[in-house]
């Protein structure tokens, strides 16, 4: 089995996910993004398990999956808040951080 | 009346490790009073006393397991059995029949020496137990101390131990510090009620007691030095107790800084012992190599020299006591407790502690003079003297306490260690009465300065005069009080003139005559004392009045120890009359406290002289005869004459020559009386010595003080104009403005949007990548 491709898709999918996350104004299309980023490091992780015969991989997968979900959801609920308070989902207006 | 002493002791042994209940958890008594301490602290302003409560309870359950540490020590010395160790050689098994643990029975052959075999790692050994005893018992250990350790802490792969120490040095003092700490813990209750900080007071109150003990139960000397400096903390923090007033809070500085002087020579001889003795604190292996040799004349030399530094600055030795008096700006109660009774004696408890340190170092068993003598002399008569010229009646008592410290010193150099306990023992209690005593007075006039403020208080407080009375007789040392005993106990143990011969160690001539002038001094001072404080007219304002129980409750224990404490030390055979028969005639405090162990070196024992005890008696009447004839006689007849109430007696030139001018008939008469102050006090003894010792302590030591603080002063302003102002703020400046103008640019970054700050992000985890990837 060739490790290769899984972890040129996956190097792919992660360049995709953190160029969204860098350049997209939409706060729903920026978490799209981070889960891009996620299921990239999914495949590594199962392409992994998979080379070396053992199922840690694979476990990890699913830890990562539970952690996307929740993350996604507290995230949505951020961008649902701001944009109650805003009208606005675009991350670029957001500079509270600046402090 | 031929008197024979045991040789009690076969002084193998040192220590034990298991000497019963009370003997092992004397760590108790300590942590009573610091738990008490935190109790205070946080909840003491709750309670419905303010936290006294707390100490007071905390303290007399010290003093009760003192006490009854001290009734099972006295168990422990005579019936003994079990393991018995030695620093240095480990284990011990005595293996002669009747000796082991046992007392055994010499027959009138007994000269000769006993062989036993003692097991050292396994190997037997021969050892000769030189008993050169007449007739009579020997025991096999003497006494052994009783040793619980655990370890503190490690540094540098040294283990650092802490623990416990029950000998009869230790022992003793947990019973003086605890009792006469609860009797001054009830006085405070009344003497210092309503004072803003009460309960900061009691709490520092149970912090000094808890580090004194903690000071006298120490194995080591680290962990001497810790409850050394945490009782010159409180010390400091007491005196200044009323900081708000300008005098206190500098009397206060004083002290603290006059014992740093003092400490710096202790850290420097206990790191001496610490590397002469191989690498370790432990006291009584320190004094076990000490006593066979295994230090060298020279380390133990400087290491006592070092030493005694820190005993001049504890304990009021002359050059560094002036802070005593000083610290007379504490509470009365205080300067009974701290400065009087327990904390000054830690320097004497020092010497005490590691006796074979200063026996060797200053070679006390065989000379006629030594540095420790000497000092002790010097501040007998030093502080004697400026006793008489003293107005405030704390100051009188506090070179009176200098100068019995002086007693206690003297004793110790003189090798006579077990009247030095002894004098600690009968001072604390008498010493501390006559604080309370003084306490009592300024409570009643609100004032400490006997001539302007006092006289003829015997009318109004009788049982403050009474007592006042009775601790200043003890102070004397007049027959058959306690002051007596341990006064006359120390001039015997100087072995001058051929006295106490037996075994006495060297003769001492020139310091029993010191001795002699010092008890002389005491009762002259006192004598002035008593008569300015309770005799002739009142000159102060207002009415006295007595004070409450709680003040008179303590003065009256403290004079019923006065009387009779110096009776606990009479040997048994002394009221039974059974003569010749060692044990009996062995005092009690010399057999049940002075350790006979391989840690305590084989000190002669003076044997008690009757003429010496008269000749002392009658120079001891001397002082107060001649100041009872001045003042009882001469002044109050003056002022009975005059009519003058004595009000400002008349001292001094100015106030003579000034007098002189007004020319008025009355104050020709205060001239007079001047007049005869001038001629019986100067031409005395006490004018001219007493000034000049006045002076020189006023202007010459403080001279000398002050050059030191007038350089450092000088030396700080050039510190501070070109070091700290051009070179620190230099580098402190550049740093801040570094700082700040980095901080200007780098602001830019900060632009809160998120995006950006995962840019940075990711552009670092790819750099960081790529370092990772070229390294691997």
């Amino acid at each position: 089995m060739m490790l290769n491709q899984f972890l040129l898709l996956a190097a792919a999918l992660f360049c995709m996910g953190v160029y969204g996350v860098l350049t997209r104004r939409n706060g729903v299309m920026v978490l799209m993004s981070v889960e891009l980023i996620l299921n990239a490091v999914n495949i590594n992780l199962v392409a992994f398990g998979a080379f070396q015969d053992n199922i840690q991989g694979d476990v990890f997968a699913v830890f990562v999956i539970a952690v996307a979900a929740a993350e996604v959801g507290v995230g949505l609920a951020m961008v649902l808040l701001m944009y109650r308070n805003r009208r606005s989902i675009d991350f670029s207006e957001v500079d509270l951080l600046r402090g | 009346m031929d008197l024979l002493f045991a040789v009690d002791a076969v002084p193998l042994g040192s220590f034990t490790r298991d000497g019963g209940l009370f003997l092992n958890n004397v760590w108790l008594i300590p942590t009573l009073p610091a738990v008490s301490f935190f109790l205070i602290l946080f909840f003491g302003k709750r309670l419905k006393f303010g936290g006294a409560e707390i100490g007071i309870t905390a303290v007399g359950l010290a003093l009760l397991l003192a006490s009854l540490t001290n009734i099972s020590w006295w168990d422990h010395r005579d019936h003994f059995e079990g393991d018995v160790f030695s620093a240095r050689t480990g284990q011990i098994d005595l293996d002669t029949e009747g000796l082991g643990g046992e007392t055994l029975e010499l027959g009138a052959a007994a000269d000769d020496a006993l062989t036993t075999t003692i097991t050292v790692d396994g190997v037997e050994e021969s050892v000769q137990l030189a008993v050169d005893a007449a007739p009579g018992e020997i025991e096999a250990f003497g006494s052994v101390g009783v040793l619980r350790v655990l370890d503190w802490f490690e540094n540098g792969g040294i283990p650092i131990e802490a623990g416990t120490l029950a000998d009869g040095p230790s022992v003793i003092m947990l019973f003086v510090v605890t009792a006469v700490s609860l009797l001054v813990h009830i006085y405070s209750t009344d003497y210092v009620a309503g004072d803003r900080r009460y309960t900061h007071y009691f709490a520092f109150l149970s912090l000094f007691t808890a580090s004194m003990l903690a000071y006298v139960i120490s194995p080591n000397l680290l962990q001497a030095l810790v409850a050394w400096e945490l009782v010159g903390l409180c010390s400091f923090s007491l005196i200044g107790h009323w900081w708000e007033d300008q005098p206190n809070s500098d009397a206060a500085l004083k002290a603290f800084l006059t014992n740093r002087v003092g400490d710096v020579g202790l850290l420097v001889g206990i790191i001496i012992l610490y590397f002469s003795a191989g690498g370790t604190f432990d006291i009584i292996t320190i004094n076990e190599m000490a006593l066979n040799g295994e230090i060298s004349q020279t380390a133990l030399t400087w290491a006592s020299i070092s030493l005694t530094a820190a005993i001049m600055s504890k304990s009021g030795q002359f050059v560094l006591h002036t802070w005593l008096p000083d610290a007379m700006a504490g509470p009365t109660p205080v300067s009974a407790l701290i400065h009087a009774a327990t904390l000054v004696v830690a320097g004497v408890f020092l010497v005490a502690r590691i006796y074979p340190v200063f026996f060797f170092g200053y070679g006390i068993a065989d000379s006629s003079i030594n540095g420790l003598a000497l000092l002790g002399s010097i501040t007998i008569v030093f502080a004697g003297l400026v006793a008489f010229v003293q107005n405030d009646i704390k100051k009188v008592l506090a070179y009176s306490t200098v100068s019995q410290l002086g007693y206690m010193i003297l004793a110790l150099g003189v090798g006579a260690w077990t009247a030095a306990i002894f004098h600690l023992f009968t001072h604390a209690f008498f010493k501390a009465g006559l604080f309370l005593g003084a306490g009592s007075v300024a409570h009643g006039v609100h004032s400490f300065d006997m001539k302007k403020d006092m006289g003829g208080l015997r009318k109004w407080m009788p049982t403050t005069h009474k007592t006042f009375l009775i601790c200043s007789v003890a102070l004397m040392g007049i027959f058959p009080t306690a002051g007596f005993w341990s006064k006359d106990e120390i001039l015997v143990g100087t072995g001058g003139f051929g006295v106490g011969t037996g075994e006495s160690n060297g003769s001492y001539h020139f310091f029993l005559i010191m001795g002699l002038i010092g008890a002389a001094l005491t009762g002259g001072y006192m004598t002035r004392a008593i008569y300015l404080t309770f005799y002739g007219e009142f000159r102060g304002h207002g009415e006295p009045h007595e004070s409450g129980p709680r003040i008179l409750w303590p003065l009256r224990i403290l004079s019923v120890v006065a009387i009779g404490g110096g009776l606990l030390n009479l040997p048994p055979g002394f009221l039974a009359g059974s003569a010749k028969d060692p044990v009996v005639w062995q005092e009690r405090i010399l057999h049940f406290y002075e350790p006979s162990a391989a840690y305590f070196p084989a000190i002669g024992h003076s044997i008690p002289s009757w003429t010496l005890a008269i000749v002392a008696s009658f120079i001891g009447l001397i002082g107060p005869a001649i100041a009872f004839w001045y003042y009882f006689i001469r002044v109050d007849n003056l002022a009975k004459q005059s009519g003058e109430k004595l009000t400002a007696l008349p001292n001094g030139l100015t106030e003579r020559s000034g007098l002189a001018r007004a020319g008025h008939k009355m104050l020709v008469n205060k001239y007079y009386l001047d007049h005869l102050y001038e001629d019986v006090i100067v031409a005395g003894v006490k004018g001219p010595i007493a000034k000049a010792a006045y002076w020189f302590n006023q202007k010459g030591l403080d001279e000398v003080v002050n050059t030191a603080g007038r350089t450092s002063v000088k030396t700080g302003k050039f510190i501070y104009r070109y070091i700290d102002q051009g070179l620190i703020e230099g580098t402190v400046n550049g740093s801040g403005k570094l700082s700040s103008d980095s901080g200007q640019e780098l602001r830019r970054l900060q632009t809160g949007k998120v995006q950006q700050y995962a840019a940075l992000l990711f552009a670092g985890a790819t750099i960081l990548a790529g370092v990772f990837i070229v390294l691997i």
